[in-house]
């Protein structure tokens, strides 16, 4: 680790505020911390959100409010989502194991995009609201890229809504080596439409994957997906999995998520 | 497992005393320690797999806040400092000796893998040290690297002494009938099997804290050895030209080794060296990735394997041919591995004639590989009992049926195999009825059609394996181009008060030593296991041993342990004769006292032992005062522990995954001192031989770069890998030593691949599936799966 700098802020705005000078938010440190200590990051500032005061779940009518610095452990463990949106808890439940669930934080997360991680394709496959410190954005505008997303330079997510809906499951496929997701598809069913968000196959991050949402909106049955295919060229190759495999699999795991749904 | 005994002896499955430290994390690792003034180097490694280094610039770096020195392989060789030397060499077909290039501690003049160490940088803080290390620049020349073993003898030369990159060219057998038996066989089966390459990934990462006393000259090395005095003598007497009187070797608690701690490496050797140019101790840790890039790695074979067979299926003849990947350099074991402890295990638990085998050592720009555990073994059986599955099958015969009417008859012993080894005891038909009974080998069909009503492949593999372990006879070993003798050493002090205090040359680095010795010596003399004390790892404090490899330091270091006892208890006799005013032949010591036959008279342990330190009422005509007896004891032979391991695997066919669902081994150890921990070390061994058949595989990329250093791809087993493991023994005790004790250490490790791998090929069989090599991802698997349903289809 190179030397560095530790501020504790107070509040949202003090972040934001050691955001405009460079700083770099620090949450639950279970990706910034390693990057840190392999030497591959050298922020002069870490930004400690622990008292900002962005952890909590709160149930907004229509959706859940999950706080920014919330971690996976109380996701998991928390009857409201447990009940409101299971598939979302288990998500959770699975990221990781115990150590890193009591540490990494749902802004964490979100922020980071990697493109192997689980939350993104909850946040893109329910549909939800990534609230920042300036504005509200869509999940569908959020994720831009791998490791990329809408977030200006000074903005900082505060908090990540996600609607109820009537069904919805996650399955994931887990790298044998890290257990980040190689493959991992995220399917909700509400208002007669159906969202599939795909995470850990593609170069580009977390994606929907169009023929799938029309050929389960038109039939909830993982009978509707013999036959259906993920584009080749745009899957992750790597030791673990090369591009066709991953594809085969991303239908698989849409399979069985509308199974468990 | 054995119930437990209420007593502390032999037998007794009594918790390890050494666990409440090592739960509590009161452990004391070498990284633990730290001496006063004491400055940090940070290596920098070489990031090519092959090159010339053309220049090092370390001006910028040497003006770096808290950069005390900085040294490269020029200042190694103006100090004339030598390398690792290698423990065990071979001779060659033609008779030639093994290739040993040299290995300085500092790169010199060219790089031979990522991790290579090229420049260490001494600094106040190790955060100094690596923000320096950025400013040393260092230009290469890049040279062509070798990665692929099958083709590294026509690539590019690695050592100016090393032809064709090859180290060596060894043979063992008789190739004549060999070749006579596969000619006259009516079967002949064929198999190309890869054992693939492992990073160890022990625990605790290598470290080394050393330190230079000016006043009297002298050292002391902390390091994460398995064996102390061995490094004590490679880095005094080859390394540094260090008097071995003035060089203290202390491996504290160590925390896993695997093999990879045998090795004396070139960081310690650093640390050593620079401490006494420094004047100030030195202290380095690896970090993981370095762990990755530059522990020695383990097995890395390609084995060309035909086998004989008569009418009757009877095995005539075997022929193996073995590439071996060696690395870079040669590393302490690297020759021996591969050769001494590999080619004569090739007849199994089998009855075969005619066996010759030819290995060859091959140089390539990867890290060293060496003695991983099972050292040899592993990829031994791995072929063997492979092998063995394939020709049941090519005959049509049951394996297990197969194996039965192979095994070596149990009225054969001691039985002499035509590669060296004589088998002293064993019986291989009783372990594998009793684990096919636990697995419900009969049921399996039935357990097969309901898994496929499931939409699941169900398979079912055993492993029947020998190995040899408990090394070794040294005048053996010496025959075979062993440089170390092989023997072990220990000291019994009986303190005045009765307490007792056991000075091991083994080392505990995970193996329970603290109880299982302790067990031994309070079985002898009658006393409770917490009335021992068992010190091993610092060369100031114990007798000269060779420490703990190659599942020795029961066979070998117990038995020079109860030899010790035994001296203490026959001076005792005559003391407690003396007191009791008795003819030494007349006492009879058991149940920890000493009595007179006839009489009522009766001494404990502890009235003899402050006779002995307070000496007033002695036989000093017969006896020197004190109670402390040293024993070496150098084995007759090597141990053969051997067993069957059966695995039962389902198979997801939609996404290739592997599961193990069921595990039954039946292991013959000889006598178990205890059998807890017996079975923990059955069970890690398993699990590490899951590892290397599912889940390990270290990869280089054609360029020579590492591509699995880190967890994120390098995939090692987890608890929720393995099922519960139906474990059992039976037991043919050790001829050999008086404990009738063989080694476990390693034979879970040796037994398991094989009998996965034969499982995940009995799923598929009904598919047409024949080969899997390891591991049996499930990239692999799926694409297998596929492969043969499109054939099936397309017939
Ligand atoms: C061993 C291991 C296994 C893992 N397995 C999984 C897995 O299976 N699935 C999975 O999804 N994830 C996995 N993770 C990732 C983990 O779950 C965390 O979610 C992730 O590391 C980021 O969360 P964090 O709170 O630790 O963020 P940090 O590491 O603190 O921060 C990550 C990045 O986000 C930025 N950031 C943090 N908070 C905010 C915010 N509020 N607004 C804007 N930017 C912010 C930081 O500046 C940094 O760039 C694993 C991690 C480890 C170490």
């Amino acid at each position: 680790m190179y030397q560095t700098n530790y501020v504790k802020a107070a509040s949202t705005e003090d972040a934001v505020g050691h955001l405009a000078k460079g700083g770099q938010l620090l949450a639950g440190g279970m990706t910034l911390i390693p990057t840190m200590k392999q030497r591959l990051a050298s922020p002069e500032t870490v930004v400690d959100l622990a008292g900002c005061g962005l952890a909590g779940i709160e149930d907004a009518g229509d959706s859940i409010r999950i706080g920014a610095m919330t971690r996976h452990v109380d996701v998991a463990e928390s009857a409201l989502v447990q009940n409101a949106i299971p598939a979302l808890a288990a998500l959770a439940g699975g990221i990781g194991d115990r150590q890193v669930r009591n540490r990494g934080t749902i802004g964490g997360s979100v922020a980071n995009n990697d493109p192997s991680a689980c939350y993104p394709a909850a946040v893109l496959g329910l549909g939800g609201t990534v609230h920042t410190s300036t504005r509200d954005i869509a999940a569908d505008d959020f994720f831009t890229g791998m490791f990329e997303t809408a977030l200006d330079e000074d903005e900082m997510i505060t908090a990540v809504s996600f609607p109820k809906v009537a069904k919805a499951a996650y399955v994931k496929f887990p790298n044998p080596a890290s257990r980040y997701a190689m493959v991992g598809v995220f399917v909700a069913a509400g208002d007669g439409h159906v969202r599939v968000a795909v995470t850990g196959a593609s170069s580009d991050g977390v994606f929907r994957h169009d023929g799938m949402e029309s050929a389960l909106s038109a039939n909830f049955d993982a009978a509707a997906l013999d036959g259906a295919s993920v584009d080749v060229d745009d899957m992750i190759g790597d030791i673990h999995a090369a591009p066709d495999y991953r594809a085969h699999l991303v239908v698989e795991m849409t399979k069985r998520a509308v199974a468990a749904c | 497992m054995p119930e437990g005994t209420t007593k502390d002896g032999i037998g007794a499955a009594l918790r390890r005393k050494e666990d409440k430290k090592f739960l509590t994390g009161s452990g004391r690792y070498t990284a633990d320690i730290s001496r006063p003034g004491q400055l940090h180097v940070h290596f920098i490694r070489s990031d090519h797999a092959h090159a010339k280094i053309t220049s090092i610039k370390t001006d910028a770096a040497a003006k770096a806040d808290g950069v005390v020195a900085i040294y490269t392989g020029e200042d190694v060789a103006a100090d004339g400092i030598g390398g690792p030397i290698c423990g065990w060499v071979v001779t060659n077909r033609d008779g030639s000796p093994t290739n040993e290039p040299p290995h300085p501690i500092l790169a010199n003049g060219k790089v031979n893998y990522v991790g290579d160490h090229v420049v260490a940088v001494i600094a106040e803080s190790l955060q100094q040290a690596r923000d320096a290390a950025e400013l040393v620049d260092i230009s290469y020349e890049v040279l062509a690297p070798v990665v692929d073993l099958a083709s590294a003898a026509a690539s590019m030369q690695i050592h100016e002494n090393v032809p064709n990159n090859m180290y060596f060219d060894f043979e063992l057998g008789d190739e004549a009938a060999a070749e006579a038996a596969l000619a006259d066989a009516a079967t002949v089966v064929e198999l190309d099997v890869r054992n693939n390459r492992l990073v160890p990934n022990a625990l605790e990462p290598r470290a080394a804290l050393a330190e230079y006393d000016p006043v009297d000259e002298s050292y002391t090395l902390f390091t994460t050895s398995q064996n102390p005095h061995l490094t004590r003598l490679v880095i005094g007497a080859f390394m540094l030209s260090i008097p071995e009187s003035k060089l203290r070797v202390v491996a504290p608690d160590v925390g896993g080794g695997f093999g990879s701690k045998i090795y004396v490496y070139p960081e310690e050797a650093v640390c050593t060296w620079v401490s006494k140019k420094l004047q100030r101790p030195i202290k380095w840790t690896a970090d993981r990735s370095e762990s990755f890039l530059a522990d020695a790695h383990g097995r890395d074979h390609i084995n060309k394997v035909r086998m004989a067979l008569d009418a009757n299926n009877r095995i005539t003849g075997l022929r193996v041919d073995t590439l071996a990947n060696i690395g870079s350099y040669l590393s302490a074991f690297s020759v021996v591995t591969p050769t001494i402890l590999h080619a004569p295990l090739l007849s199994g638990c089998y009855e075969i004639p005619a066996i010759y085998t030819n290995v060859r050592g091959m140089a390539t720009t990867t890290a060293p590989v060496d003695a991983y555990r099972g050292a040899g073994r592993p990829e031994a059986t791995y072929l063997l009992e492979r092998v063995m599955d394939v020709a049941a099958r090519q005959v049509g015969m049951d394996p297990a049926e197969f194996r039965r009417m192979n095994f070596i008859p149990k009225d054969a012993f001691p039985y002499q195999t035509p590669v060296a080894l004589q088998y002293d005891i064993g019986d291989y038909e009783a372990p594998l009825d009793k684990a096919l009974d636990m697995i419900d080998y009969k049921g399996f069909e039935a357990r097969r059609a309901e898994a496929a009503s499931r939409g699941k492949y169900r398979g079912i593999g055993l492993s029947s394996y020998i190995e040899a372990c408990g090394i070794a006879p040294s005048a053996v070993a010496g025959a075979l181009g062993a440089r170390v003798g092989l023997y072990e050493s220990a000291t019994v002090r009986v303190d005045p008060t009765g307490t007792v205090n056991v000075m091991t040359g083994t080392h505990s680095h995970g193996q329970g030593h603290d109880t299982t010795f302790a067990q031994i010596v309070a079985d002898k003399l009658g006393i409770g296991v917490e009335q021992v004390e068992i010190i091993h790892g610092d060369s100031d404090k114990t007798p000269f041993g060779m420490g703990s490899y190659g599942s020795r330091s029961l066979a070998v270091g117990g038995s020079a342990i109860a030899k010790a006892v035994d001296k203490v208890i026959d001076k005792a006799k005559i003391i407690a004769a003396h007191l009791m005013e008795a003819a030494d032949s007349d006492v009879v010591f058991a149940d920890g006292k000493f009595t007179v036959a006839g009489t009522d008279k009766e001494k404990v342990l502890s009235d003899i032992s402050l006779a002995a330190y307070v000496p007033h009422n002695y036989p000093h005509d017969r006896l020197e005062p004190g109670l402390e007896e040293t024993a070496f004891y150098d084995p007759l032979n090597f141990t053969y522990p051997s067993g069957t391991h059966i695995a039962e695997v389902e198979i997801d066919p939609a996404t290739g995954v592997v599961q193990l669902v069921d595990w039954a081994c039946c292991d013959d150890f000889g006598n178990l001192i205890n059998p807890m921990i017996v079975e923990g070390q059955v069970h890690g061994g398993i699990a590490q031989g899951v590892g290397q058949a599912l889940l390990e595989n270290a990869a280089y990329d054609e360029t020579g770069q590492l591509i699995t250093a880190s967890y994120m791809d390098y995939c090692m087993p987890r608890a929720d890998d393995l099922p519960d493991f139906k474990v059992d023994y039976t037991v043919t005790a050790c001829t050999h030593n008086d404990l009738g004790v063989k080694g476990c250490g390693e034979a879970g490790a040796i037994a398991s691949p094989p009998a996965l791998i034969n499982a995940v090929i009995n799923a598929l069989t009904p598919i047409g599936v024949t080969d899997m090599s390891m591991p049996a991802s499930p990239e692999k698997v799926w694409r297998a799966i596929n492969d043969a349903t499109q054939a099936q289809a397309a017939e």
